[in-house]
């Protein structure tokens, strides 16, 4: 019997994903709960198991595709066993895939030919775009190299960008546009005929600075360069997952006035108590690192300072206050870096947070972990001290407001009691949204943070007595 | 000045309105010029060859058609005479003037000029001719390319005959030849032809498509058209020269086409007037990353740039249309760019003027355009038969024509043909370029009387209509 292998809710609000990788092939032999094909979401790239055992004996789908939630991915015949070797299906079905992938050739952009001189000597703006897009392709002979590709999508991009000169407004409005890095086309005038003012640029540069909702899409692009002038290229589209990144990383920059603030923590002691009690939790089948314990004190830290474990609701202007503890930690993976949440930090204890940032650090860096364990962080924590560097200021990873950076912890000499004592410092970074947060209480929090690193029987005395 | 062998913070080849305007701007903003041409002082194909020389001389034609049209005015000077000597001499004068006063300004502002031919021997040098054998090499860090354009010519034309002239020649003005064919039904055949016509010359003019001034609306040029036939011989529209060759009293002219009005003529002279070519060729621009269209024409983008990061080109060199102001302004973008600004080449507008009599102006979209476009356009008009200074003029058959978008009442096209057109367009590109609508041109007080009042009354005419028509 034939099953289908179709793509399974992933999760709220995610219909689709991108494939990543095939990871089976017609007439290969699949487990139940094997992993068939490799997804990308906006949210996370995950696996899709096979929901029975048998024989791989169609593939429907193509990698880079973009796959529906209910769409068929594989076809597995659950009656075929290792014997029985159907060639004859197997054979169809591999030319079938060689078809559709011919025609995912991406087909040659029509040169423009020259247009007729009777427009031209009228529209030379016209003129001008369109000569220095066909021209590139055209001329390309004296360099004995072929058209490039990538040439010709940043051409078919300038295509469709309609010209600053058709905007109704003055030279002087159009040169400030520029200065603003303002793609005019997006302003809308309150002129007559709809004329751009200058005000009505400045406006329109003070709604993107305060996350105002602007009328046209949010990302300013300028004009890319020629870069093969200079030298070969290659063009990348980037992954659904840098896509993402990308896209929160430019909202919360341009939408959230961040502060960062550093300090730094003496982590001798904490330091000494994680090496006593590292073996114990490597029983456990987790690994007691700083980060591990950095959850326990950040918990506490957010219930000792509530307006860190909220988010801001610009439109109503509202702040949202969590009765929950859930804090992101970033994974580094080679996808790029991956927030999953540990939930409820609050309610567990070093031990139980160790073995579950472990079990989840992994999960990331397979590419296991599913968009479902990536949301709903109230506060995140980086620790790029595994790489190095002296401290960094992080940005918040929106809607979240305030993200505490841990940097490499190095042997300082430090001056104590009239002599000079090697002790373990590790340098923190704490930015946070400075629009509902003031400074004094960035650097409270921060305090606080480095005082009970320091002395970690002060979070133990609290926690016995809350 | 820059010392001999050092490497030119900027070398700007060809002293036309482009390259000139490019030097002096650069220099003024601050950067080390150096400026290449072949002629003495700057000024180029416009100064030298163009625009100023030509409308000179028909100024002159203008002001021969007034004395004509004086004796119905009551005013009778006799027959005019026709100096040639001191005619070519006045506008060598003219010519001399200008250029002169740019070689001083290129001198105050410490560029350094240099009488040479300029060719590329890679992307950041180039080899200075000064005369034969005598060639030095000159490393640049930027370089602006103004080389312009050069008369294109028909194939299979004995142009080396000194009785087929090109637009420069004729401009010499060495005699005033009895007939004349015009080959060419643009505005370079047009002005020429007028003035070589007003000063006595019986001008016939040949063009191979079905009218005259291709890219211009036509309904202004129908103006224009109904005075060049009393001024021409003959307008062959629709009819190719399909040869030319030497006779006894000139040269003899087989033409082709639908519906010929004759199969062949006899000329004194030959004007060939098909349009120019950029002068991109034996510039060795092959040994730099510069790319040229199969028109020959440079390939640039909004700020100037070739494809070679150490050069820019402006001007005629670069594409359509070919007039000086464009190329000023590209010349000036270029240099803001090298000096660091961030600007970009992209009018809304490029006026265009044809001087002949009348004249023809145009700016923005045309009728004819904006409505193959899909644009929806209403025109509006206004003729100068009502206009109190027109009638003052005597120029009564003028035309101002407001192209403007219905759903904005923006103005989007101006169209004039009549005395002055020339200067009464720059109002219309004005208007243009600010966004302006119908009622911004209507509510602003125009001088009574004046040529400029058409615009504000064919403004009002969309409005609520001119109270003048």
């Amino acid at each position: 019997m034939v099953e289908e292998i179709r793509l399974p809710e992933i999760s709220e609000n995610v219909e689709s994903g991108e494939v990543i990788e095939i990871l089976v092939k017609v007439g290969d032999f699949i487990e139940k709960e094997q992993s068939v094909v490799e997804l990308e979401t906006e949210k996370a790239a995950f696996e899709v198991p096979s929901s029975v055992s048998g024989k791989v004996i169609e593939i429907n789908v193509e990698q880079g595709q973009e796959v529906k939630v209910g769409q068929t991915l594989v076809k597995v015949d659950t009656e075929a066993s290792k014997e029985q070797e159907n060639t004859a299906s197997a054979e169809e079905s591999i030319s079938k895939e060689e078809e559709s992938a011919a025609e995912e050739e991406p087909a040659t952009e029509e040169k423009e030919s020259v247009i007729e001189e009777k427009t031209v000597e009228k529209t030379p703006n016209k003129k001008r775009t369109e000569e220095a897009e066909t021209g590139k392709q055209t001329s390309e002979t004296k360099d004995k190299e072929p058209v490039k590709e990538p040439e010709r999508a940043e051409s078919a991009e300038k295509k469709v960008k309609p010209s600053a000169a058709a905007v109704p407004a003055s030279p002087s409005v159009r040169q400030l546009a520029r200065e603003l890095g303002i793609d005019i086309s997006e302003v809308s005038g309150s002129g007559p005929g709809g004329r751009i003012s200058d005000n009505d640029v400045k406006g329109y540069a003070k709604g993107l600075i305060s996350g105002a909702p602007s009328p046209g899409p949010k990302r300013q692009v300028k004009a890319m360069p020629d870069f093969t002038k200079w030298g070969d290229i290659e063009r990348k589209a980037m992954t659904a997952t840098r896509r993402k990144i990308a896209d929160t990383l430019s909202y919360t920059w341009s939408n959230v006035p961040q502060v960062t603030q550093y300090d730094q923590a003496d982590i001798t002691t904490v330091e000494e108590f994680r090496r006593q009690y590292s073996q114990e939790v490597e029983q456990a089948g987790g690994k007691l690192t700083i980060t591990s314990i950095m959850l326990k004190v950040v918990a506490a830290a957010l219930k000792e300072f509530p307006i860190f474990n909220t988010s801001v609701d610009a439109d109503r202007e509202e702040i949202i206050y969590k009765k929950y503890l859930n804090v992101a930690v970033a994974v580094d993976t080679d996808r790029g870096l991956l927030v999953p949440v540990i939930r409820d930090v609050d309610r567990k204890s070093i031990l139980e947070l160790s073995v579950e940032l472990t079990q989840v650090a992994e999960k990331a860096r397979q590419h296991k972990v599913s968009p479902e364990d990536m949301v709903g962080g109230n506060f995140t924590i980086s620790n790029l001290g595994g790489i190095g560097g002296t401290n960094f200021a992080p940005i918040i990873y929106w809607p979240q407001t305030a993200i505490l950076g841990v940097a490499r912890s190095r042997r300082q000499p430090v001056y104590i009691d009239n002599r000079f004592e090697p002790r373990l410092i590790l340098p923190l970074s704490l930015s946070y949204d400075h629009r509902i947060i003031d400074g004094t209480d960035g650097l409270r929090f921060l305090r606080w943070i480095v005082d009970n690193l320091e002395r970690p029987f002060l979070l133990i005395m609290r926690e016995q007595a809350g | 000045m820059a010392e001999k062998n050092s490497v030119r913070q900027l070398v700007v080849i060809g002293a036309g309105p482009g390259g000139y305007a490019a030097a002096f701007h650069a220099a003024d903003l601050g950067l080390k010029v150096t400026l290449i041409d072949t002629e003495p002082n700057p000024g180029g194909v416009c100064l030298y060859v163009g625009c100023i020389p030509t409308k000179a001389l028909l100024h002159i034609a203008k002001l021969l058609s007034e004395i004509e049209k004086a004796k119905k005015w009551g005013i009778e000077v006799g027959e005019p005479k026709v100096d040639l000597k001191k005619l070519q001499a006045w506008k060598e004068s003219v010519v001399g003037k200008l250029t002169r006063g740019l070689g001083h300004l290129c001198k105050r502002r410490k560029i350094e000029y240099i009488q040479a031919r300029a060719v590329f021997v890679n992307n950041n040098t180039l080899k200075i001719e000064r005369k034969r054998n005598d060639t030095e090499t000159m490393s640049f860090e930027n370089a602006i390319l103004a080389t312009g354009a050069i008369p294109a010519t028909i194939p299979n034309m004995p142009h080396d005959s000194p009785t087929v002239m090109d637009s420069t020649a004729a401009l010499e003005l060495k005699d005033i030849p009895k007939s004349m064919l015009v080959i060419g039904g643009g505005y370079i055949g047009l002005e020429l032809g007028s003035i070589y016509a007003s000063l006595g010359t019986r001008v016939s003019l040949v063009e191979m498509t079905p009218n005259l001034m291709l890219v211009s609306d036509q309904e202004l040029i129908a103006i224009l058209v109904k005075r060049l036939k009393k001024l021409f011989e003959s307008i062959m529209l629709n009819t190719k020269v399909a040869r030319l060759e030497q006779a006894k009293s000139g040269l003899k002219a087989n033409f082709e086409g639908k519906n010929i009005e004759k199969k062949e003529g006899v000329y004194e002279k030959v004007l060939v007037a098909v349009g120019r070519r950029p002068n991109s060729a034996n510039i060795g621009l092959e040994n730099t990353n510069v790319r040229v269209d199969d028109k020959g024409y440079v390939i640039i983008d909004e700020n100037c740039r070739t494809s070679a990061a150490s050069i820019y080109a402006v001007g005629d060199v670069t594409g359509t249309p070919q007039l000086a102001h464009r190329a000023s302004h590209q010349g000036m973008t270029a240099a803001k760019i090298i000096a660091g600004f961030d600007t970009v080449f992209m009018p809304k507008v490029i006026p265009f003027v044809e001087y002949t009599d009348p004249e023809v102006a145009e700016c923005g979209l045309s009728e004819k355009q904006a409505r193959e476009s899909g644009q929806n356009v209403k025109v509006t008009k206004f003729p100068w038969a009502a206009s109190g200074r027109a009638a003052t003029l005597g120029e009564n058959d003028g035309l101002t024509k407001l192209i403007i978008d219905t759903e904005t009442e923006r103005i989007v096209g101006v169209g004039i043909v009549g005395a002055g057109a020339g200067d009464l367009i720059s109002e219309g590109a004005l208007a243009i370029e600010m966004a302006a609508v119908a009622s911004d041109v209507a509510m602003t007080i125009h001088p009574h009387p004046t040529l400029s009042e058409t615009l504000m009354e064919a403004a009002e005419n969309f409005l609520t209509g001119s109270v003048n028509i």
